[in-house]
């Protein structure tokens, strides 16, 4: 047997897939940030300039600001795929009320109804304990035709589109920086806060983390789990607010597919779909990896279309570094 | 390697086979844990055809050295033996392929499908193109179940059997491999009395075919029936290997308590505090019925009973984690309604679960995080922040009264040993300020050193003035740490003894419906 071994480099100077995957597991999705920066720099000279970057922040805005609200639910341990509708659905409502009520009374409005649509899926995850998966998969079909039903299938749009004040919130600048870019960083920021310094944050922690163990603390787990799905429902109201106020107009089916880029960013960023673990920067860097992904794309003169699969493959190997960190290797050798 | 002259199995040839070298022989089987010894030195024969008994308190060690001949464990020392040569096993289909199968307690069939397909699970006979050949397997199947006096179809599905009918199916599938050596963990836990005759029946017939049986129970009365000779473990040491025929039920019972309880410090009844926790005529459903009890301020109740008589399911009621159909709880005096763990905790109740790892510990999370987790309230300050000395205040107060010995209250919970896991859950708890301790098997699993500091910490504490119930399935912790001891069997308080009534004989019979 010592005759196998003799040939081989001693291991401690090669670094093994376990000390890759420490590294990766810890840094990994900031150091895949940074080489695909590099990557697209020498590509285009466009690419590496502030104007592009800005560009970049202002268009993730969107699903950035969706995906802090579902990082909340991934870590209180569920899904939300219904967000994309929901999008769809705020949108056409506030942009429909925002010329027959005034911008103030749309927004209000939008916002309850928005967040009835989550207290739903709260009350049918959190109080029932029906699969997250199943419930939000069927409200994304349900408000979708919510919508189409409201809106009669027709565009809804704004009609005197320079003197509303609901322009401040797609188009404005604020000290140089995107309207939208504020609202996504700092609802990060905010979210951040809450959810690693004050005591509801601890509980989705817990709940996310042991759901059983949580409910032996005395933590109401189905009070927490209700909660996250409000908290997904207010940044969706938050980028509709964006959206609708960005295009003046709405699409009753904007959003369609919005809840898998969204995802994807959460995964990308590191977010473990197990629950209990995460955080809104994960989130941030996810999302932005999406962004220049997609732009970069753009900027080498590919179709629109090809960050779809260029956004499979990277979420993939994310995935499966992730994957192989955990267990030491790359593959597996049991069936 | 004694003749038996009036053996139960009288063939000649089994007589033989018996006084040849041993089937199965384990040959100073040592296992570690993180920070437990499991086994230490196990060595132990199983002779063809014969029905070898295996018998220790739960953590004894039994489970952990039936998974090593199985394959799910490996041992860190020691050697398996199987007829002669020796044998090394990676993983349970090695050991199966041997001719080793172990029966599991919980039972691991798909309920969804078919009892011929669960037979051939992962074996299942295929023809051309690699379809399943359905007719070879339903007649297969059909076969062993007759040869095991089945009365089931082996196409109906198995989530439709009874409990036992099931147990049946697991022995089926054991059968397919001719196995040379069948472990049974617990068998009759979930057997009717009607059914239990069955399975002696199989299983003497498999000791009929020359096939070694080990056999493990907590039933006095089984190994006696079925048992030619018995071994018993204690703290992961083997304490003696006998013929049944030729020691007593006392014997046996002594090797598995084996150390004495010195040290206890007896008190008068009257030295206790006023009448904290109270439970009156408790029922629920088929779980328990009837249960009543007191625990005065200053006193340890002891709650013993075997796993499945309803000691757990009582606690949970109390922590407001189950409804009850019927009974009062009175807390100093008063009746209270806990509908949720939050009312319990507000009620001045801990509850230090069963399962730490499941029900104790969120895993993921550091110690300090944990130990904070059943007082959040007590630790937020203004808008719902929490205060970060609060909590650090907490984890120092009991990571010293606990002797905790983490890496600090940054570490995470999954990294320290069960003793101090244990501790963490047992701080979280002490942070409360409780006045009605629960704990549910505080020391399962947990090495010796931690599990005297853990019944010192219980004394103290009821020294303090706090109410303390303590469930456990361990004689020596509940005659240990008790000032009483409530018996529990089949989810009726079929005892209640205190220091002047307590003997360990008393408490076994009380146990066992005796």
């Amino acid at each position: 047997m010592t005759s196998d071994t003799t040939g081989a480099p001693p291991r401690a100077m090669l670094p093994t897939w376990s000390d890759v995957g420490h590294l990766a597991q810890r840094q990994g999705i900031l150091i895949a940030f940074i080489l695909f920066i590099i990557a697209f720099s020498f590509t285009s000279e466009r690419f590496a300039s502030w104007d592009n970057a800005s560009t970049v922040f202002r268009q993730v805005s969107i699903i950035g600001t969706m995906a802090l609200g579902v990082t909340v639910v991934v870590i209180g341990g569920n899904l939300d795929l219904s967000v994309g509708s929901m999008l769809s659905f705020a949108t056409v409502l506030v942009v429909d009320l925002h010329d027959k009520i005034g911008p103030a009374p749309a927004m209000a409005i939008t916002l309850v109804a928005t967040l009835a649509i989550g207290a739903v899926n709260g009350i049918l995850v959190g109080f029932l304990r029906l699969n997250s998966l199943i419930v939000t998969l069927g409200m994304l079909s349900a408000i979708q035709g919510v919508t189409l039903i409201y809106s009669g299938g027709q565009n809804v749009d704004i009609t005197d589109q320079e003197a509303t004040w609901f322009a401040f919130f797609g188009r404005d600048f604020l000290l140089g920086v995107a309207v939208p870019t504020w609202i996504f960083l700092g609802l990060a920021v905010v979210f951040q806060i809450v959810l690693t310094r004050t005591a509801y944050g601890r509980r989705v922690f817990a709940v996310g983390g042991n759901p059983m163990a949580a409910t032996f603390s005395g933590i109401r787990r189905s009070y927490v789990v209700f909660s996250t799905y409000l908290v997904s429902a207010f940044t969706t109201f938050c980028a509709a607010l964006i959206l609708g106020s960005r295009v003046m107009g709405s699409q009753n089916n904007v959003g369609q597919g919005y809840e898998l880029m969204v995802l994807a960013g959460v995964i990308l960023g590191g977010t473990s779909l197990l629950g209990g673990s995460g955080s809104m920067v994960k989130t941030v860097i996810g999302v932005l990896i999406l962004g220049f992904i997609q732009n970069g794309l753009l900027l080498m003169g590919y179709q629109y279309y090809a960050q779809w699969l260029v956004t499979w493959v990277v979420i993939i190997l994310a995935v499966w570094l992730d994957v192989a960190s955990k267990r030491g290797r790359l593959f597996t050798t049991t069936t | 390697m004694t003749a038996h002259p009036a053996a139960i199995h009288s063939a000649a040839e089994l007589d033989d086979l018996r006084r040849r070298a041993p089937l199965l022989k384990l040959d100073g089987i040592t296992k570690t844990f993180p920070g437990v010894v499991a086994l230490d030195d196990v060595s132990l024969e199983v002779r063809a055809g014969e029905v070898h008994a295996l018998l220790g308190e739960n953590g004894a060690g039994k489970s952990t050295l039936m998974k090593i001949l199985a394959g799910n464990h490996q041992a860190n020392r020691g050697q398996i033996h199987l007829e002669g040569e020796v044998v090394h096993f990676d993983n349970p289909m090695q050991a199966k392929e041997a001719g080793i199968v172990l029966i599991h307690q919980e039972l691991s069939l798909v309920p969804e499908m078919s009892v011929a397909e669960n037979i051939f699970l992962g074996a299942l006979p295929r023809g051309m193109f690699g379809t399943v050949k359905w007719r070879v397997l339903h007649a297969v199947a059909a076969e062993i179940l007759k040869t095991l006096g089945c009365k089931f179809s082996p196409r109906d599905k198995v989530g439709r059997l009874s409990i036992a009918n099931r147990q049946m199916v697991e022995i089926a599938r054991a059968l397919v491999f001719t196995p040379k050596v069948v472990v049974f963990d617990e068998p009759t836990a979930s057997l009717t009395d009607a059914e239990k005759v069955v399975l002696f029946e199989i299983i003497r017939g498999l000791t009929k075919k020359g096939v070694g049986v080990v056999y493990i129970s907590h039933r006095m009365d089984e190994i006696f029936t079925l048992s030619d000779r018995l071994t018993v473990l204690r703290d992961g040491k083997v304490r003696g290997t006998l013929e049944t025929s030729e020691t007593s039920e006392d014997g046996v019972t002594q090797l598995m308590i084996g150390r004495s309880l010195e040290g206890r410090t007896k008190r008068a009844a009257g030295a206790f505090g006023p009448v904290a926790l109270e439970v009156k005529g408790l029922t629920c459903g088929s779980l328990y019925h009837d249960v009543s009890f007191q625990v005065r301020k200053g006193e340890v109740v002891g709650m013993y009973g075997l796993v499945g008589a309803g000691r757990t399911e009582v606690a949970e009621t109390l922590f407001g984690l189950r409804t009850p159909d019927a009974g009062e709880i009175r807390i100093d005096g008063e009746v209270v309604a806990i509908d949720a763990p939050p009312a319990a905790i507000a009620r001045g109740l801990a509850l230090v679960p069963e399962s730490r790892k499941e029900q104790g510990l969120v895993l993921g999370m550091s110690c300090r995080d944990n130990m904070s987790m059943a007082k959040l309230s007590g630790v937020t300050g203004r808008f719902g922040f929490l205060k970060p000395r609060a909590e650090q205040a907490i984890y120092d107060e009991y990571a010293k009264t606990l002797d905790l010995r983490a890496p600090g209250p940054a570490a995470l919970a999954v990294n320290l040993s069960g003793g101090n896991q244990q501790k963490v859950v047992i701080g979280k708890w002490l942070a409360t300020d409780p006045e009605i301790l629960i704990l549910d098997e505080p020391t399962r699993g947990i090495d010796v050193g931690s599990k005297s500091e853990i019944h010192d910490l219980i004394r103290r504490l009821a020294a303090s003035g706090l109410a303390v119930l303590v469930i456990s399935s361990e004689m020596p912790e509940i005659m240990g740490v008790s000032d009483r001891v409530l018996a529990l069997y089949h989810g009726r308080i079929a005892g209640d003894f205190d220091a002047e009534t307590l003997t360990e004989d008393r408490l076994v019979q009380a146990i066992s419906g005796l």
